[in-house]
């Protein structure tokens, strides 16, 4: 390396106007860039030079940069500007020594002829940058000390950032460069001084880069600069954490970057910041997951609870205790009805407390029986037990069952009761129905046994009334006969001698003689009407139907009874009614019950008429055949009575109508057969009117 | 000795158990002109009617031994009796006793108890029926 040279200083006189021109353009002007292109041509211009050219150190990453040149090739230009940052060149050696120098060709990457290189930059620090210029000597051209004392404090203060303290910074620029992490240096407005690889991927763009990406480095360098504004703005000391948002310029992809800045001074007193960005994307993806497990574990539990609580409503809206115990016995959980049977309350009394103690040893011993039980799953059992509150027992019915794990362990042990005292209640209901239904059914057998027992007597009766009345009936018909014999022969013997068979009478023997004849009449003629009743009753008294006219009839009736109509006084006649039919009935049963009617209406009238009058009620289709007489009449009470057998008005032994009774209860029996009745119209003391109805055509029975 | 008007008379052949009534016709028949012969059962009847040949017989019907059905029956079955008359004698008046009483034979039929001077009145007409001479 060849050591620096003292410059001796021209002493030509300086073209003043030139260089105010240059200043007042300086002043005018806030890039570098330009700045350096105008510095580079005026010297150019001014003849100082026939190369000229501006380098300097890249703000941020250290790169030799040339800002302006000046009859310099394409390729001149290029080797000015290497690469790395950290190549040692002529260029690099005159910025860390702070003097100009003059470098005889070769030297890479100088032109190849003869230069000089003067530092730019304030006075008393490393430069910023330098000019190159072609030289014959290596004198300093007065003009050129000029304008590095000129522009270079201008380009120190256009520059954002020039690296300091660079010397050995190569080494520390590879050591940040393997940060994995993006790490950089800058003021506390953000602008970068310098950054590694990883933070100039995000933060910088090269000339030659894309619009996208150009574009995302520029929103980074916005939002880190925001950051650490807000770092600053914040104004506490010490090390300062931030989250910060920032984009892949290559991917495109956001990421997020924990940034941690830490505040420097610099060794010219300003405050820098160091800021290490840690790539927490992933952190916080994981954290974001980590978030949403946690606030699915809170769900699940939420879930879990409100199922939790579901469960218990629904245990507690059984009504029979239930009862969760673990494995040992101990209880874990119980339904409001269990709690009734084996909590204790506050409250509960001695009493309570005494029953509530036994429950639970009652079903203490009830579970061993299931833990006993080996490997039965369940046990079934009886187990009293006493309601706490009032005392009362409580037949229950208990289901133990064993709640075994995924790997088969006991678990716990459910156990349900069952409250059988409705159950039992029933049952004894059920027993005493069947008591009564029992009872009642050999009530029912017996009242049925009793029925039938009465109905074979009412059976036996019936049949002993049947036989009695066929026996009263033979015995009736016996005895007629057997009156009738004696009688044929009194009333013979009578008639033989009242004819004079065995010789003329006297007046009195006659007299007496007629006595006997009238009452063995008389006799006889009972005889024969207990006779026909008998007949009816005994149903010996078919009907025998026949076509008849009336008119006949009452002409024969009139013809039997002319004896007695002759002896009474009456008048007595026969009407027929117009349109009267011929008749289908029993002309015999007919005949004799008009003919009982007659007789008794002569023998109740004395005097006076009787009139038979015979009609057809169309209405009807019946006949009507009327006695009227003008007798005594008959009293209202007894109109029914006279219908009966042996019913007179005046039944005594001494009454004065003879007559047996019977003729109109057999007129109201031979009517009953004609499919008739016999009604009885009377005022007691004015007479009376029978009257036989019967159909104009009979019905066979 | 036999008289002649005696024999003249017709016969009649009264049959009654009961002997009060038997006799009573008895004796009113012969008051009244007949000559009379009497039997007490059914048998008798029978006997007397092949021994007499009465001209016409007053047949009881409820008779001991042969009652007087069965006694009818036979009498018409018979050649030497079928052409005498019967007239039947009862006390039982129901209904059929006389249907049977002519299904038997019986000419006529008469209800006890019946009057001395009807039976006799009876006994003429059917004799008049059979050509018989009437007495008186």
């Amino acid at each position: 390396m060849a050591s620096p040279v003292a410059l001796p200083t021209p002493t030509s006189a300086p073209d003043l106007e030139a260089r105010l021109a240059l200043a007042e353009q300086l002043l005018a002007c806030d890039d570098p860039r330009p700045c350096a292109e105008r510095v580079v041509a005026w010297l150019a211009r001014q003849g100082h030079a026939d190369v000229a050219a501006c380098v300097v150190r890249a703000p941020g990453i250290g790169r030799l940069e040339c800002l302006a040149a000046w009859g310099l090739s394409e390729a001149e230009r290029a080797a000015l500007e290497p690469d790395s940052a950290v190549m040692e060149s002529p260029l690099t050696e005159v910025l860390r020594q702070g003097t100009p120098r003059f470098f005889t060709p070769p030297r890479t990457p100088l032109p190849d002829r003869a230069c000089l290189v003067v530092p730019l930059g304030r006075a008393g620090t490393p430069g910023v940058g330098v000019l190159l210029l072609s030289a014959d000597s290596a004198m300093l051209p007065p003009e050129v000390a000029w304008v590095s004392t000129l522009f270079g404090p201008r380009l120190a203060s256009l520059l954002p950032a020039v690296p300091r303290a660079w010397a050995g910074g190569e080494l520390l620029r590879r050591i940040i460069d393997t940060v994995m992490d993006p790490v950089l240096l800058t003021d506390l407005e953000g602008r970068p001084h310098i950054v590694n690889t990883r933070a100039e991927l995000l933060l910088v763009a090269g000339p030659d880069a894309s619009e996208g990406r150009r574009r995302a480095t520029e929103l980074n360098q916005q939002v880190f600069s925001a950051a650490l504004a807000s770092f600053a703005s914040g104004g506490a000391a010490g090390v300062r954490r931030r989250e910060v948002p920032l984009v892949d310029p290559v991917e495109g992809i956001d990421l997020l970057f924990e940034v941690v800045s830490t505040p420097v001074v610099e060794p010219d007193g300003r405050e820098v910041l160091v800021s290490v960005l840690r790539n927490v994307t992933d952190l916080g993806r994981a954290t974001q997951a980590l978030g949403e497990s946690y606030r699915r574990l809170r769900a699940t539990e939420r879930e879990a609870r409100s199922e939790r609580h579901r469960l218990d409503r629904v245990l507690d809206s059984v009504p029979d205790p239930i009862i969760l115990s673990d494995p040992a016995g101990g209880m874990v959980m119980m339904n409001g009805p269990a709690e009734k049977l084996f909590a204790t309350h506050p409250d509960s009394g001695e009493a309570a407390l005494r029953r509530l103690r036994s429950n639970n040893a009652g079903f203490s011993s009830f579970l061993a029986n299931l833990l006993d039980a080996g490997g039965k799953p369940r046990w079934r059992g009886q187990l009293p037990l006493v309601d706490p509150a009032t005392g009362a027992t409580l037949p229950m019915e208990a289901v133990a069952s064993k709640v075994l794990g995924d790997s088969g362990e006991l678990t716990g042990i459910v156990t349900l009761f069952h409250d059988r005292s409705e159950a039992l209640e029933k049952a004894r209901l059920l027993e005493r129905v069947k008591e009564g239904s029992v009872h009642l059914e050999a009530r029912v057998q017996a009242a049925t046994a009793e029925l039938a027992e009465q109905n074979e007597m009412l059976r036996r009766q019936a049949i002993q009334v049947e036989q009695a009345s066929a026996a009263k009936s033979q015995f009736l018909a016996n005895m007629s006969h057997e009156f009738r014999t004696p009688l044929n022969a009194i009333l013979g013997y009578t008639n033989m001698l009242l004819q004079g068979v065995s010789g003329e009478l006297s007046p009195a023997q006659k007299r007496n003689l007629t006595r006997i004849d009238s009452n063995g009449r008389h006799l006889l003629e009972v005889i024969n009407e207990i006779l026909d009743i008998t007949r009816i009753e005994a149903g010996r008294m078919p009907l025998n139907l026949s076509d008849f006219g009336l008119p006949e009839l009452l002409q024969e009736v009139m013809a039997e009874m002319d004896p007695i109509i002759a002896r009474s006084k009456l008048k007595v006649s026969t009407h027929l009614g117009p349109h009267v039919p011929a008749v289908h009935s029993d002309r015999q049963k007919v005949k004799q019950i008009v003919l009982n009617l007659l007789s008794n209406a002569l023998k109740f009238t004395h005097e006076g008429a009787v009139e038979v009058l015979a009609e057809y009620v169309p209405a009807t289709s019946t006949i009507a055949i009327s006695v009227t007489d003008t007798g005594i009449g008959i009293d209202p009470a007894n109109q029914e009575k006279i219908f009966e057998d042996f019913q007179q008005v005046d039944s005594s032994p001494t009454r004065a109508y003879g007559g047996t009774g019977l003729g109109l209860s057999i007129c109201r029996r031979l009517a009953d057969m004609l499919g008739g009745r016999v009604t009885l119209q009377s005022v007691q003391g004015e007479g009376s009117t029978f009257t036989l109805h019967f159909p104009r055509r009979a019905r066979r029975a | 000795m036999t008289n002649p008007t005696e024999t003249q008379k017709p016969l009649v052949l009264v049959v009654d158990d009961y002997q009060d009534a038997r006799e009573m016709y008895a004796e009113y028949l012969e008051f009244s002109g007949f000559r009379v012969a009497e039997a007490k059962n059914g048998q008798e009847a029978l006997d007397k009617a092949f021994e007499l040949h009465p001209d016409i017989i007053l047949m009881d019907l409820s008779l001991p031994i042969i009652d007087g059905w069965e006694a009818t029956r036979r009498l018409k079955n018979d050649d030497r009796t079928r052409t005498i008359p019967v007239v039947a004698l009862t006390g039982h008046a129901m209904t059929g006793q006389s249907d049977e009483a002519k299904g038997a034979g019986c000419d006529s039929f008469v209800t006890k108890p019946c009057l001395p001077d009807a039976l006799v009145d009876e006994v003429r007409r059917v004799l008049a029926l059979h050509g018989g001479t009437p007495s008186r």
